[in-house]
């Protein structure tokens, strides 16, 4: 379920920046944070994409460790299990650095080839 | 025909989170206090919605919306409470929506009563996944863990656990019947959403429930302290 609802925001994002061109490419960044299972994903993303832009379009997935960075002593670690006390001082003030994305990254797009309009 | 990449470097919920904030600003216009409550399926969240508002919160004016993916029987369980309670339906999406998002809420405004209320409690449809994706204009967001759920949950839900300022963590009652540790899901709650706030309640006997009430009563003076 989670998939279906982030397969239809990337799609809208996708179909924003087309303008109407054929989608061929969307790549997507995905932090490990949002517990997206990749091919689940990809599943629902072909799903919504049909009758649009995106009908042909291959969904990448790039995804991101979490890392997190503790305030108090600057710490720096990956967790493997999600906690965010940090494991040197203890302290729940805790930064996340990068293990969030939800972003389209970039899309690639079919072009038609235009005739020169240029100077003879 | 030849391929062109086009950079696009945006938030696949920015479009949500751009009408979450129109929804804020209407809501900030009328002075409302927006709580999104969140949990399982079954949690109590409507139980708890009608222990805690079941008497006049500190001259705080409460309506609730009450989302559902079908049906108005949680909503038919609040009329009895004599405040405004509205009902969202998220079944006109792709086989029913499982959680509610800015633009639900967004349709729905016009069926709140919002000049006369000063706090708004959205109860989510409830899912321990979605939901906390999906910003729809709140201040804060709650949610419920019951304790018939498991230690376990919050490691396994930790995007839920860490969205929330607070987590009620209810059906206490229960505990002599179940061989649920209690401690220990504390203690997971911290381990994901350290320092968090935490309240302990049943809402069958009322266990906890006056702690739910302060802490909501404090939610909608700390939006007038910012005010003021």
């Amino acid at each position: 379920m989670h998939e279906l609802s982030v397969a239809t925001a990337v799609l809208n994002t996708a179909v924003k920046h087309a303008g109407g061109r054929p989608v061929s490419v969307v790549n997507l960044r995905v932090g490990r944070m949002r517990q997206v299972v990749p091919d689940s994903l990809s599943f629902y993303f072909e799903i919504v994409a049909r009758d649009t832009v995106c009908e042909q379009a291959t969904l990448e997935l790039v995804e991101i460790e979490t890392q997190l960075r503790c305030r108090a002593c600057r710490h720096e670690w990956s967790p493997e299990i999600p906690a965010f006390r940090c494991p040197g001082c203890g302290s729940a003030s805790v930064d996340v650095v990068a293990g969030e994305e939800l972003e389209v990254d970039y899309i690639e797009v079919e072009e038609q080839e235009t005739a020169c309009t240029g100077p003879r | 025909m030849h391929r062109t990449k086009v950079r696009v470097v945006e938030d696949a919920l920015d479009a949500n989170n751009t009408i979450a904030r129109a929804n804020r600003d209407d809501f900030d216009r009328h002075d409302i206090t927006v709580l999104n409550l969140m949990s399982a399926p079954g949690a109590g969240k409507t139980t708890l919605l009608e222990r805690a508002l079941g008497e006049p919160l500190a001259g705080i004016r409460v309506g609730v919306l009450e989302g559902d993916v079908q049906g108005s029987i949680d909503a038919d369980r609040l009329a009895g409470l004599h405040i405004p309670v509205t009902q969202l339906n998220t079944d006109n999406g792709f086989g029913g929506e499982c959680h509610l998002d800015a633009n639900m809420v967004r349709s729905a405004l016009g069926d709140l009563p919002l000049h006369e209320i000063d706090m708004l409690v959205i109860e989510n449809v409830g899912n321990l996944v979605c939901p906390a994706e999906f910003r729809v204009g709140e201040d804060a967001r709650a949610m419920v863990c019951s304790i018939t759920e498991g230690e376990d949950k919050p490691l396994k839900y930790p995007l839920m656990f860490r969205a929330c300022e607070l987590i009620v963590v209810n059906k206490l009652d229960l505990l002599p019947h179940l061989e649920v540790d209690v401690d220990k899901l504390l203690y997971n709650i911290d381990v994901v959403n350290p320092d968090v706030k935490r309240i302990l309640t049943s809402a069958k006997t009322g266990e906890g429930v006056d702690e739910l009430r302060d802490w909501l009563a404090e939610l909608a003076h700390r939006r007038v302290a910012v005010r003021a």
